[in-house]
């Protein structure tokens, strides 16, 4: 039986994210079976582009609007500055042929690298399965997550 | 060395020639060996860990000037 991986994607920022999609992937070509649980503001990394308005309550909308979320429109965690730090980085890493983070989870998915959503942080932000791009197969809880892990050589919480 | 196989991996950073690599490797038969041209030196120590992982071989490394020629056989 192949050595299991996780990935806990916690964080929306775009450096955070193409870490733990570079690992998550390099894990997968290892012949590692590779599991990313998305939990909290991770979960703005498989958020479509469009979120329907849905069964939101007013905090929920609101929050939504200010974190908008997927994948293309992530954030550095620093250097950001106004958005023009971040298109810069995503214009420097086309220069050194970097996948960028769409191509890293086209890639992820493509090696079979699982993506799990978390329901709690999804009732918190009142989102749902459709809410998601098509490539998460599963919604589950924290036990789900362990029982994997428990299992997992080379556990990440990014 | 004889390959049959080669990937161009210059020009790519960690972890893509990795990933080619394992992409590659699967059109492979055992036995056969795979050149990887690159030139990100990660490689260099990437490629053995990737290998033991693996259970395929590294065969050999060898730069010349800023280029790196990996060559890997399938084992499994």
């Amino acid at each position: 039986m192949s050595e299991k991986m996780t990935v806990i994607v916690f964080s929306d920022d775009l450096d955070r994210a193409l870490a733990a999609f570079n690992l998550a992937n390099t894990g997968a070509s290892m012949g590692m079976e590779v599991t990313m649980f998305f939990t909290f503001w991770g979960l703005g990394v498989i958020k479509k582009e469009r979120v329907a308005r849905g069964d939101k309550s007013f905090m929920q909308w609101a929050m939504g609007l200010m974190k908008r979320g997927s994948a293309r429109r992530l954030k550095m965690s620093q250097m950001n500055m106004l958005g023009f730090g971040t298109s810069t980085m995503k214009s420097m890493m086309k220069t050194y042929r970097m996948p960028s983070l769409q191509e890293g989870i086209a890639l992820a998915k493509e090696q079979g690298v699982k993506f799990m959503a978390c329901t709690t942080s999804m009732a918190l932000m009142g989102l749902t399965r459709d809410d998601f791009i098509d490539e998460v197969d599963d919604v589950a809880g924290a036990a789900t997550y362990l029982g994997i892990a428990s299992e997992g050589k080379v556990n990440l919480f990014i | 060395m004889d390959a049959d196989k080669t990937i161009d991996c210059v020009g790519l950073y960690c972890p893509m020639p990795i990933v080619k690599t394992a992409q590659a490797m699967k059109e492979l038969e055992p036995g056969q060996v795979l050149e990887v041209l690159a030139d990100d030196a990660g490689i260099k120590s990437d490629m053995p860990a990737w290998c033991e992982k693996t259970g395929n071989e590294c065969v050999s490394i060898d730069e010349e000037g800023d280029e790196i020629k990996v060559y890997v056989r399938k084992t499994g």
